[in-house]
């Protein structure tokens, strides 16, 4: 593989990620209108992250243990309305601690 | 508030993302290294792709020597969600937000960014993003130089404790939000549910993780939005 051809295979998965995120954000300016529209968009967030979050969390650590117990430190701190930092690196901690016992 | 302090909210708020992408791309790092990139190379892609997904699944595809269209077509099933994302955000912008400001706002829309940004009370300040963009797009490029460079610099320890950083901080915005308003927790419990089926169903499965996300979020947010739609023309 050459360096040339490494810069272009970047170009193009760079240039089809920006487009995915930049056509919406230029080409939708104004406030929708549409309940239905409006409603969906409202809840997209909190259905994505969700579906992010689970099952991925208990696979993103050396072991399930450990992510089980993680994401339970970060739902007790994140249900006390603790800041992100917070709930982020407890959870990171809690996993830190608990694979020096496995 | 301020520009200045607005942008300093930012970079404060984008400090566990930072972390979260420290131990990510520090493993693409070494994984793109493997792939026969260079530190300059890697840490391009990063800068100019930020996205995780995405960014594994092109080294196969490129040490592989496969077809540009393969791999084009391969980013926009993974980042499609970016798409969704994106919608979202401009209902949270200003009308009069500028077109510049928003292509800039646009190279940041990750999972991560989209998460602290759209949960925002109120209208959002491009400034909010450049500060979030700055730390958290550094750490990423960052951690891959390191991945790149040294793949032992960091203990498995710690790379494996950070790996949860990232999910730590997307319970924290939605688990509140849920608290306050039941709509919010059908959505998220229903998006849960539905991934969950995706990822281990027979035959769903095989569904790419990137496509299984919009499918779980299109389906669980429609549900939602049939089911509880927003009061008419009023400001959440």
């Amino acid at each position: 593989m050459n360096n040339i051809s490494i810069y272009i295979y970047i170009l193009v998965m760079a240039l089809v990620t920006y487009l995915i995120r930049a056509l919406p954000l230029t080409l939708i300016r104004k406030k929708i209108t549409n309940r239905f529209l409006r409603s969906f968009l409202h809840y997209v967030p909190y259905a994505t992250l969700s579906a992010m979050t689970i099952p991925a969390i208990f696979y993103s650590t050396s072991s399930k243990i450990s992510a089980f117990l993680g994401f339970g430190a970060a739902l007790i701190l994140a249900y006390k309305n603790k800041s992100l930092l917070t709930v982020a690196l407890v959870a990171s901690a809690v996993v830190f601690i608990t694979e020096l016992f496995i | 508030m301020n520009k200045l302090s607005i942008y300093k909210k930012g970079t404060k708020d984008g400090l566990p993302i930072c972390f979260g992408y420290l131990a990510v791309s520090f493993a693409f790092g070494i994984q793109a290294s493997s792939a026969g990139l260079s530190a300059l190379q890697a840490v391009i892609m990063s800068l100019t792709n930020v996205t995780s997904a995405g960014q594994f699944a092109s080294l196969s595809i490129i040490a592989a020597g496969a077809s540009l269209l393969e791999l084009a077509i391969t980013q926009l099933i993974l980042n499609l969600r970016y798409l969704l994302m994106s919608c979202a955000l401009s209902q949270k912008l200003s009308y009069k937000t500028s077109t510049l400001s928003r292509l800039l706002v646009a190279h940041g829309v990750t999972d991560e960014i989209f998460g602290v940004s759209v949960s925002v009370k109120g209208e959002l300040s491009p400034f909010y993003n450049y500060g979030l963009m700055t730390v958290s797009i550094f750490g990423w490029c960052f951690g891959t130089l390191l991945g790149v460079i040294s793949g032992d610099l960091l203990p498995f320890s710690v790379t494996s404790a950070l790996g949860i950083a990232i999910y730590g901080m997307f319970i924290a915005i939605v688990v509140p939000d849920s608290k306050k308003d039941k709509h919010i927790l059908f959505a998220a419990l229903l998006a849960i549910a539905l991934s969950c089926i995706l990822k281990y169903a027979p035959v769903l499965s095989g569904i790419s993780s990137g496509f299984q996300i919009i499918i779980a979020t299109i389906i669980a947010a429609t549900c939602a939005a049939i089911f509880f739609p927003l009061e008419d023309e009023k400001d959440e």
